[in-house]
């Protein structure tokens, strides 16, 4: 499987450069899920980045790309070992991806000893934003406190006072439930980190929300969980009685599954898909028209990778070797981002304006996400003085 | 009170489904001796095929019976195609064998529904708790599952206890040679409790699709579950596997919701929280360690073993 990826990468590196650097490419080690249920988040990252490839006309700062995909399962112990065959037998220029951010936690040790120029295009780790920060590593994404912090902050302009907190037991699930305690200011009645990933019934966690009494629930659920918790939540007949705050739970691939369930349960993003800056219209549309189905913040965070890279590659004029220089350049976050231009912090993880977004059914019968308003502007992780860059 | 009580249904709900799992389980496993991985995956095309059908007849109940037909008819044609050939294997020989039809069955479900996964709705009036003691709401389709499953439980009872089938599967638990000697067509009955075996997991896995999910590898979690309660409840016995799936979906819902506010009574936040999480999750294997300490042979060990 992988050496047909190989081989259709090298096949389309070459279609692609005729002549003028046939002997020199970049290569990309792409890392992410391709099996399992948490494929459609995979594939719709690598749709994301194949679709920013085309953009480049597949070529980054004048040099042909081959890109090679890696799939980590959803496992820590199979991320790592993918990644250090990409760095070590590949070697790769760079590595962009990384859903999950136990996952990434796993592989960084490898990327940073080897100074790989990475791009992590999901996984928000609080290590990865803190004392495990590297020059050569940068973030599309945010770390994981901050879209629930901004949940948070919309909680408090809604008035609720009391709140359920519920994720699952891994490192983002944790990250999640210490953000959104950052910005509430209401009293936290209850909390629960169910197994991950193969607890799916919460009917015991649900019952343990009701009889809290709060005023709110807030719940991160990543990928299908979260159509299983919605769905749950609904079934329980909470919605009429618990107001559901959400964070990464609700977004465009689930949103087809969980259609009227959906509707009024609001969520905090970074992107959303109808933000109206002309690259992420430019986007939106050419996803659209190309796979039949609406783009994701999973693929949107992806497809700013390209440009990022691309700046860097066309400021060393292509000469990969300049890490330092391709350093600098990345450090400007200077292309066009599909969420709106946003500078880097010290860390290398995005500040960012944060939205609060909603379901809604649209007159053609489909349902789509929307921005309503801005919750937070300019926000900056508060792990990044961990970092030691300054 | 209340609350103890809702969390005692969630506890009696989860033992239904792992009850229809487990059934279809303890019969192949009891009668025919086969030791059959691929449970799981025909609990997941139960699912697959409900979903498709109620998509395309806009009806969950009609896309259900579909289903149902469709789930029993590709068991029977699993064990005429392949599953025939393993009998009289030893068990390792059963683990290869079905874990590769598990395999195929998940490879086979993606080409087919691609790896998205797929929901299936609930009908608007379901979707909604009812009353069921003054302050108590509790899911309506959560209380079907417990309805319907223990319909199914005394039609199985009925089945196998007082129909001329039912004393066929009887007989050939307790001596295979003389059934066939006695001009049965063993081959024939063998098959069938394929096939019921497979509607029958096919039936747990569209039961729980509105609730939990429509994936790929959807069965294997729970199948462990079902191998827990087959297990407890004395291999090949019904009655059996009915009190091991009570009894194990109770254990593992009170692990979940009792054990870490105990534990915080007498140790700290985070040392509760987290040995909590631990124990809750070993709740059921606990279980299972204890009945077989006190019964090796399971709480009803079916007769003639």
């Amino acid at each position: 499987m992988k050496r047909a990826w190989i081989a259709a990468g090298a096949a389309l590196a070459l279609t692609s450069g005729p002549a003028l650097t046939q002997d020199k490419t970049i290569k990309i080690g792409f890392v992410s899920t391709f099996t399992g249920p948490p494929a459609a988040i995979g594939n719709d990252m690598k749709n994301s980045f194949e679709l920013g490839l085309e953009h480049h006309g597949r070529k980054l700062g004048g040099l042909p790309v081959e890109v090679i995909y890696a799939d980590d399962q959803t496992k820590p112990e199979v991320g790592v070992q993918k990644t250090q065959e990409l760095i070590e037998s590949n070697h790769v220029d760079f590595v962009v991806g990384y859903i999950w951010s136990n996952v990434l936690i796993a592989s960084l040790k490898p990327l940073i000893d080897s100074k790989t120029m990475t791009v992590v295009t999901n996984a928000g780790a609080s290590q990865f934003a803190g004392e495990l920060c590297s020059p050569y590593a940068f973030s599309t994404s945010w770390q994981n406190d901050q879209t629930p912090a901004a949940v948070g902050l919309y909680m408090n302009q809604k008035g609720v006072k009391s709140a359920f907190l519920i994720g699952p037991n891994y490192a983002a699930g944790k990250d999640m439930l210490a953000g959104v305690q950052q910005t509430f200011k209401g009293q936290i009645v209850g909390q629960e980190l169910t197994r991950w990933p193969d607890q799916l019934d919460f009917s015991a966690e649900l019952s343990k929300a009701r009889a809290a009494k709060p005023d709110a629930i807030f719940a991160f659920y990543p990928g299908g969980a979260g159509v299983q918790f919605v769905t749950q939540y609904v079934q329980a007949g909470l919605k009429g009685q618990i107001p559901l705050y959400t964070a990464f739970t609700i977004d465009d691939l689930s949103l087809p599954r969980l259609k009227d369930l959906a509707v009024g349960v609001p969520g905090a993003q970074e992107w959303v898909n109808d933000l109206s800056n002309p690259a992420n219209q430019k986007y939106v549309a050419d996803y659209k028209a190309k796979y039949n189905a609406s783009p994701s913040f999973y693929g949107a965070q992806t497809y700013d990778a390209v440009g990022l890279i691309d700046s860097a590659v066309t400021a060393v004029k292509g000469d990969l070797s300049n890490k330092e220089g391709m350093r600098k350049e990345m450090e400007k976050a200077n292309f066009k981002s599909v969420r709106g231009n946003f500078r880097f912090g010290n860390n290398h993880i995005p500040i960012q304006d944060f939205y609060l977004q909603d379901a809604a059914k649209n007159p053609d019968g489909g349902y789509s996400l929307h921005t309503v308003a801005t919750i937070v502007k300019d926000d900056q992780d508060r792990f990044h003085d961990r970092c030691p860059m300054k | 009170m209340l609350y103890f009580f809702e969390q005692f249904l969630n506890g009696i709900q989860l033992g239904m489904l792992l009850f229809l799992l487990a059934a279809g389980l303890t019969l192949i496993f009891g009668i025919m001796d086969l030791v059959n991985l691929a449970h799981g995956s025909l609990y997941m095309l139960g699912a697959y095929f409900a979903a498709t059908f109620a998509d395309w007849t806009d009806s969950f109940l009609l896309g259900a019976l579909l289903a149902l037909a469709a789930t029993a008819v590709t068991g029977m044609l699993l064990e005429v195609i392949a599953v025939r050939r393993l009998y009289g294997r030893s068990h390792l020989d059963h683990v290869l064998g079905t874990f590769g039809l598990l395999l195929f069955f998940n490879e086979l479900v993606r080409l087919i529904w691609g790896p998205a996964g797929m929901t299936l709705s609930l009908p608007s009036e379901m979707l909604n708790a009812v009353e069921v003691l003054p302050g108590l709401f509790y899911p309506l389709y959560r209380l079907v599952i417990i309805g319907v499953t223990l319909v199914v439980a005394v039609l199985m009872y009925l089945l196998i206890m007082r129909t001329r089938l039912g004393m066929l599967i009887r007989a050939g638990a307790s001596n295979r040679e003389m059934v066939g000697a006695l001009g049965v067509n063993i081959k024939l009955l063998y098959t069938m409790i394929f096939g019921l075996g497979a509607a029958l997991a096919g039936f747990a896995g569209l039961m729980q699709a509105p609730i939990l999910t429509v994936q790929i590898g959807m069965g294997e979690n729970i199948l462990i579950a079902a191998f827990v309660v087959v297990t407890i409840g004395g291999i090949g016995s019904i009655r059996g596997a009915f009190m091991a799936s009570v009894l194990v979906g109770l254990a593992d819902t009170v692990g979940r919701a009792f054990v870490p506010d105990l534990l915080h009574a007498f140790l700290s936040e985070s040392a509760s929280s987290s040995l909590g999480r631990a124990l809750s999750s070993m709740m059921v294997y606990l279980v299972m360690a204890l009945v077989l300490i006190a019964r090796p042979e399971g709480l009803f060990p079916a007769a003639g073993k």
